[in-house]
Parts: C-alpha cells; sequence; structure tokens
C-alpha cells in the first residue's frame, strides 16, 4: 500500500485546544490540565485512507504571542493547516481570521485550509455563532467542523477531510517523501539539513 | 592571618564566635587536611561539565555589586551557635537570626494563608492572607507596569507597583540605588536590572543576597524566553509596553521557578544531582550520546526528574548552572512535552544574552522520567535531531544500559542510614569542581511539603553564612531544638548536615571524615566523574 506523509500544522490563538485536538486524534486522550505548548510539539499518526496509507506529520504551534514569528517555519511546506478558533471567545474567532489571511500572503498556494471551531461541548457559553463560521469558511473555501476534543466530537473527521481534499496525485509539489525539512522551497537552499 | 584578625575584631555580640586558638586548633583538626579542590570525592577526573562557578559570588558578580571584593578577601572563621532553650537566638547571622520557634509558628500562619488563599491568582491583594505570604516577587518594568506577582493578579496590583518604582526612581534621583529595605519581619530587596526591575518582599530568614539571587534567577528565567535583546529592543520602542503580553503562558514557568529555589539544594549551591548508576552504565550512555551527534549539537543532556543522567556538550563549549537549572524547570513544569516531540527557541543567559538557542525536548519512552534535551543552534536543525535522538535510542537499546538505566529510575536513590553515622538525618555534599551535588533521599521527619521547605530553609540560612559577605565562616555548628546542624566549607567540597537533636557535636564533627569516606567509595555512582565532549 503505497504511503503518503501529509504535513499539517496547527495555528490559532493561544488556549483555543490546538493540542488537545491532537492529543486527542494521535492518543485518544483528553487532558484538561494541559500547560500551554511552549514552541512547537510534533507528532505522527498513519491513517488507511481508501487504498493508501496516510501518514499525518503533525505540527502543533504555540499560541502564543512571543512564538508568532517562528509560524512560516512551520506552514511552509505543508500540505494542510488547521486553524482552531473557540467557539466561547469571539477573540479567538478574529484571530483565526489573520490567520487566513496570513496563509494566503505568505504560506504554500495549494495548502489545504480547515477552520476547527473546538470545545463545541461549551454551547451555552458560545459566542461565535456556527452559522457566521460556516459562512466564512465557505468564503474562503475551507473546510469547517465544530469540534469538541474533550467529548471526541469531529477529531478524526477533520483529518479525513483533509485526506479528502489533498490532491489525489502529488501534484502541488506535496509534502510527501521530503518530510526532512521543516521548509520545502526551492529557492530556500541555504541550510537544509541533509 | 588576616582572616583570623578580622575574626578577633569581630563584635563579640553574639558572645559565641569561637577563640582563635580554638579556631586553629579545629583546622587542624580538619578531617581532610589535603583535600583542595579538584581531588574532593566527586571531583571530575577530566574537565568539568561546567562553567566553573565556585559559589553564588560568582553567580552574582555581574551584578557589579562592591561586595564582591569584601567577599574575595576570604574571611575564614568558625562560629558556633546554640540556641538556648529559652528560644532566645544567638546566631551569627545578625539580622537573619530569628528564633525556630518564630518561624516555625510563621510558617504555620503562612500554611493557613495558602489554604485559604491557595496560589489563586485570583486572591484579594488587600486580604490579610495574601499579606502573610513567606515570599512575594515582583517584576515590573521601568515605566512601572507591573509584569509578574507570583500571588495576586498583575492588574490589582499596578499601584503597589507603581509605588515599588517611585521608590526606585526616588533613590536614582539622588545617584543612588536602593538595594534594599529590612522592616521588622520583612526584607525588601530591589534588583535593578534595566529595561527591568525585580522586587522580593520576603519573611524568611534569607539573607538579602540569597534573595537578590532569587530575583537574578527570575530575571534569566525572563530572559531565556525573550533574549535581552529582544527585551532591550521592546522598550527602546515603546516604553510602556505590556510585557505580560509576550510572556503569556509562562507564568506557571516563573511561579516553578519559585518554587524550586525555596525546594531544590541544587539552586542554592549552583550545583547539579545526578541519578545515582553505575558508572559503566553512565559511561555507556554517555558515549551513546555522544555518538549520536549532529553539526549544530551544542549540548546533548539526559535528564531523570530533577536528575542529571548525562551531559556531553562540544568541545570548548560549556554549560551554566542556572542556565540548565532553567532547562530543568522548564522541561519540568511543562507537561506539554510529555508527548510528541518539543522544538523551541531557548536563551540560555548565561551562556549568551543575545541569541536564542533551539531545543529538542522529548521523553524517551512516554510514562517514563527520561527526558532527552538537545540544544541546538539551527532552528531549522528538528528533523536532524529527532534523528540523533532515534539513533542514540537505539545504540542504548542494543546495550544492557538502558536495562540498568530503568532499574536505577526504579530503586528509590539512597537513604541516609546506608551511610551508617548515628544521629545524621540529612546531608548536603557539594563537590566544588565538578558542580555536582549529592543528597540522600529526604528522611521521614521532613517529607511533608513544610518541612522539606523548612529544612531548605535551615541549610539557606547556613549557606548565607558560610557565604557571608563580609565575615564568610569555614564551619558552624548550630543546635537547634529540633535538630543540630553543621556545616564545613573548604576549597573543595561544600558540606551541610542535619543531625537529630540528641547527637552531640563531637558526633557530628567525626561524621565528616567518615562521611567523606563513603562518599569517596559511593563517587562512582553518585557523580559524573568522566564527562564527554563531541
Amino acid at each position: 500500500m503505497a504511503l503518503r506523509e501529509l504535513k499539517v500544522c496547527l495555528l490559532g490563538d493561544t488556549g483555543v485546544g490546538k493540542s488537545s485536538i491532537v492529543w486527542r486524534f494521535v492518543e485518544d486522550s483528553f487532558d484538561p490540565n494541559i500547560n500551554p505548548t511552549i514552541g512547537a510539539s510534533f507528532m505522527t499518526k498513519t491513517v488507511q485512507y481508501q487504498n493508501e496509507l496516510h501518514k499525518f506529520l503533525i505540527w502543533d504551534t504555540a499560541g502564543q504571542e512571543r512564538f508568532r514569528a517562528l509560524a512560516p517555519m512551520y506552514y511552509r511546506g505543508s500540505a494542510a493547516a488547521i486553524i482552531v478558533y473557540d467557539i466561547t471567545k469571539e477573540e479567538s474567532f478574529q484571530m483565526l481570521k489573520n490567520w487566513v489571511k496570513e496563509l494566503r500572503q505568505h504560506g504554500p498556494p495549494n495548502i489545504v485550509v480547515a477552520i476547527a471551531g473546538n470545545k463545541c461541548d461549551l454551547s451555552d457559553a458560545r459566542e461565535v455563532s456556527e452559522k457566521d463560521a460556516k459562512d466564512y469558511a465557505d468564503s474562503i473555501h475551507a473546510i469547517f467542523v465544530e469540534t469538541s476534543a474533550k467529548n471526541a466530537i469531529n477529531i478524526n473527521e477533520i483529518f479525513l477531510e483533509i485526506s479528502q481534499r489533498i490532491p489525489v496525485v502529488d501534484s502541488g509539489g506535496g509534502a510527501a517523501g521530503k518530510g526532512f525539512k521543516l521548509r520545502r522551497q526551492p529557492s530556500e537552499t541555504r541550510r537544509t539539513c541533509c | 592571618m588576616e582572616a583570623d584578625v578580622h575574626n578577633t575584631n569581630a563584635p563579640v555580640e553574639n558572645g559565641s564566635l569561637a577563640p582563635v586558638d580554638r579556631l586553629r586548633h579545629e583546622r587542624s583538626d580538619s578531617p581532610t587536611p589535603g583535600l583542595v579542590e579538584g581531588t574532593e570525592p566527586g571531583a571530575g577526573q577530566d574537565s568539568a561539565m561546567f562553567v566553573h562557578a565556585q559559589s553564588f559570588e560568582d553567580l552574582t558578580a555581574d551584578d557589579g555589586e562592591q561586595e564582591q571584593e569584601l567577599s574575595e578577601e576570604g574571611t575564614d572563621g568558625t562560629l558556633e551557635t546554640q540556641e538556648q532553650e529559652s528560644g532566645e537566638s544567638r546566631d551569627g547571622g545578625g539580622e537573619s537570626g530569628e528564633a525556630q520557634d518564630t518561624q516555625a509558628e510563621e510558617e504555620q500562619e503562612d500554611e493557613e494563608a495558602q489554604s485559604s488563599g491557595g496560589r489563586d491568582k485570583e486572591e484579594d491583594v488587600t486580604s490579610e492572607a495574601w499579606r502573610r505570604h513567606r515570599k512575594h516577587v515582583f517584576v515590573l518594568s521601568e515605566a512601572g507596569k507591573p509584569i509578574y506577582s507570583r500571588y495576586g493578579t498583575e492588574e490589582a496590583l499596578s499601584s503597589t507597583m507603581g509605588v515599588m518604582m517611585a521608590l526606585v526612581s526616588f533613590v536614582e534621583a539622588e545617584k543612588n540605588v536602593i538595594r534594599s529595605i529590612h522592616a521588622e519581619d520583612y526584607k525588601v530587596v530591589f534588583l535593578r536590572k534595566s529595561p527591568l526591575v525585580l522586587v522580593g518582599v520576603s519573611r524568611t530568614r534569607q539573607s538579602e543576597r540569597e534573595l537578590t539571587r532569587e530575583l537574578l534567577y527570575i530575571y534569566y528565567q525572563i530572559i531565556s524566553l525573550l533574549t535581552l535583546t529582544q527585551l532591550n529592543h521592546i522598550f527602546q520602542h515603546k516604553q510602556n509596553y505590556d510585557l505580560r503580553r509576550l510572556l503569556a503562558g509562562s507564568e506557571h514557568l516563573t511561579d516553578n521557578l519559585l518554587r524550586l529555589l525555596d525546594r531544590d539544594p541544587g539552586l542554592l549551591l549552583s550545583a547539579v544531582t545526578c541519578l545515582p548508576l553505575p558508572s559503566s552504565s553512565r559511561d555507556v550512555i554517555s558515549s551513546s550520546l555522544q555518538a549520536a551527534k549532529a553539526k549544530s549539537l551544542v549540548f546533548s543532556i539526559l535528564l531523570a526528574g530533577n536528575r542529571l543522567v548525562t551531559l556531553v556538550r562540544k568541545k570548548d563549549q560549556f554549560l551554566h548552572h542556572m542556565d540548565l537549572h532553567l532547562l530543568f524547570n522548564l522541561v519540568g513544569s511543562s507537561s506539554s512535552f510529555r508527548e510528541g516531540e518539543g522544538w523551541t527557541p531557548i536563551c540560555l543567559p548565561k551562556f549568551n544574552t543575545a541569541g536564542f538557542f533551539h531545543a529538542h525536548i522529548s521523553y524517551l519512552e512516554p510514562a517514563s522520567d527520561l527526558c532527552l534535551i538537545l540544544v541546538s543552534t539551527d532552528r531549522e536543525d528538528f528533523f536532524n535531531l529527532s534523528d540523533c535522538k532515534r539513533r542514540f535510542l537505539e545504540r542504548l537499546r542494543r546495550r544492557s544500559a538502558y536495562q540498568a538505566l530503568q532499574e536505577a529510575l526504579r530503586t528509590p536513590s539512597y537513604s541516609v542510614s546506608q551511610v551508617g553515622i548515628a544521629e545524621l538525618r540529612h546531608f548536603v555534599y557539594k563537590s566544588k569542581s565538578s558542580g555536582l551535588y549529592t543528597s540522600p533521599e529526604i528522611p521521614i521527619p521532613y517529607q511533608s511539603e513544610e518541612e522539606q521547605e523548612r529544612l531548605m530553609g535551615l541549610y539557606q540560612y547556613l549557606h548565607s553564612c558560610m557565604h557571608h559577605p563580609t565575615r564568610p565562616l569555614r564551619s558552624i555548628y548550630r543546635c537547634g531544638e529540633r535538630e543540630n546542624l553543621l556545616a564545613w566549607v573548604t576549597s573543595g567540597f561544600e558540606l551541610y548536615l542535619c543531625f537529630s537533636p540528641l547527637g552531640t557535636k563531637e558526633q557530628a564533627m567525626a561524621a565528616i571524615s567518615k562521611l567523606l569516606k563513603w562518599i569517596r567509595k559511593e563517587e562512582d555512582r553518585l557523580f559524573i566523574l568522566s564527562p564527554q565532549t563531541y
């Protein structure tokens, strides 16, 4: 069975649950008292998609402002980006729009964007309506789901949708086979590691 | 000798300074006359792993404190103190001398304060409970903007911090520097590290210098996240910038560092402790780590909880204890490295305050305590380092060392009873040339959190007597109601011992050489004797 490596990065404001989504996906576990991610964390998980194996190389980035400047290192060369916001925090949804803008300007041209409205188990405290978010996602042709890492809602689904959206043949130059570089832009040949 | 002159001239207010002839007698009675730096138990065979920091004087040296010169005159002396039944304190620390019972009382109160207020950030800063915390730490900008407070929210304290800044500015206007304020039960210590101001308010018995050193740790903690260059740049740009924006999510690191300062003898002694391990196993681990190198690698560090298993460094590059403690703190206070592989920029301020290293941080196995830190100069080198880790693990598993390592992790370090000295409850021994220390498990009477901190408080007190800026001591013996203490410092080692109150001074003195012999016998296991380089 063919193995494809898909580099995915998670972006979004601090405390929206990026790490929790990854933990749920990779380990199927949830820790309510998780500390903020420092820098970035790398994990992998392989899932079967049709007649291929998709190995997700996941970069879970820290949401704090002091790590903002590092983000390009992670989204460059990504096949997909999951941008996460917290449905109980309007501010985090505004931040998401900034991330979309940044990806459009500086990200790889064919990057698949997925928007995850996390913490949907806390709908009592909702500040961002599902419809607004859905409309926004449609306007930028992004995948959209509301998720709950806590209750394991739509976590696998979002990765499955990414698998579906990734072009079948490696037309975009994809991250496949080149998992050994953080960036893959051919112009930047200095300081490659291998 | 100058030292003795100094001693005889010293005020006899305490009535407990040993006469000079007695002093000479005890010196010649020194248990290990020929023991000088580099030959003490635990001294490395080759070069040291760390930047050579003898004691905490080195750490505060960059403060530009004039006290430095004073302490370098090297006045030696012996001071004995005897605490009377009445609880009348007679120790030589002067200002820091408080009777033990009072301290115990205070601690109890503090405990109450903790249970009512807890470490809740929301606690009421006007309440008595807030005031009664043993040690407050505040960080503010030169514009007087709050950056960090150990207890209570920064917002609620903005006027308090405004007053602090006003005090600093007021004294500076006269071309002077405010160092500390001594009130009845409190010491307020100021550390000016432009563009930051750090203030500690303490009800402990620690000396002003110890408190300043702790503030310095907090300062370096902040630098390790931002670099000094970036910090300066920010405040040059915008004087009233709210630095909390950039430090968001790091508060628990500072909180945890303050806890370590209260509890970990390593931070007090500028030293690191090792996981006890047969030297053959440690050598295999070190050489496996050494073999798994990469061009950009500067330090490879394997930790077991807060103990060092091994450290391999690039030739000619040394790590400073303080930087290593900051790495310990980073790893120890974050569950986020538990899963996956972490990759983070980190500034090691004692190495270079201007730039970031990039650290690959991961646990060898998800549930184990073994954490590998690979420090690199290249921020794009993650996968290369990830490969180093894989190679290291492969090598390790092929040999039996991994088994031994797992075994060492499972067994408790060692208990003081193994040393076989009557009435000895606990000790801390630091080899000065290697910068490593060893200490048995905390014994039963000190196992609770408060008691552990009390024991540490006693060691801190001894330490500040030994390293007194104008009147450092070589030894001190102190009888208390709950324990007897002895500290002994030579050019090769520092030793702090805690005996049951039933022990006698003769026993205590005899214990030193017995203990040194034991440590010498066990040094292969307790210390890293042959550090490796790439």
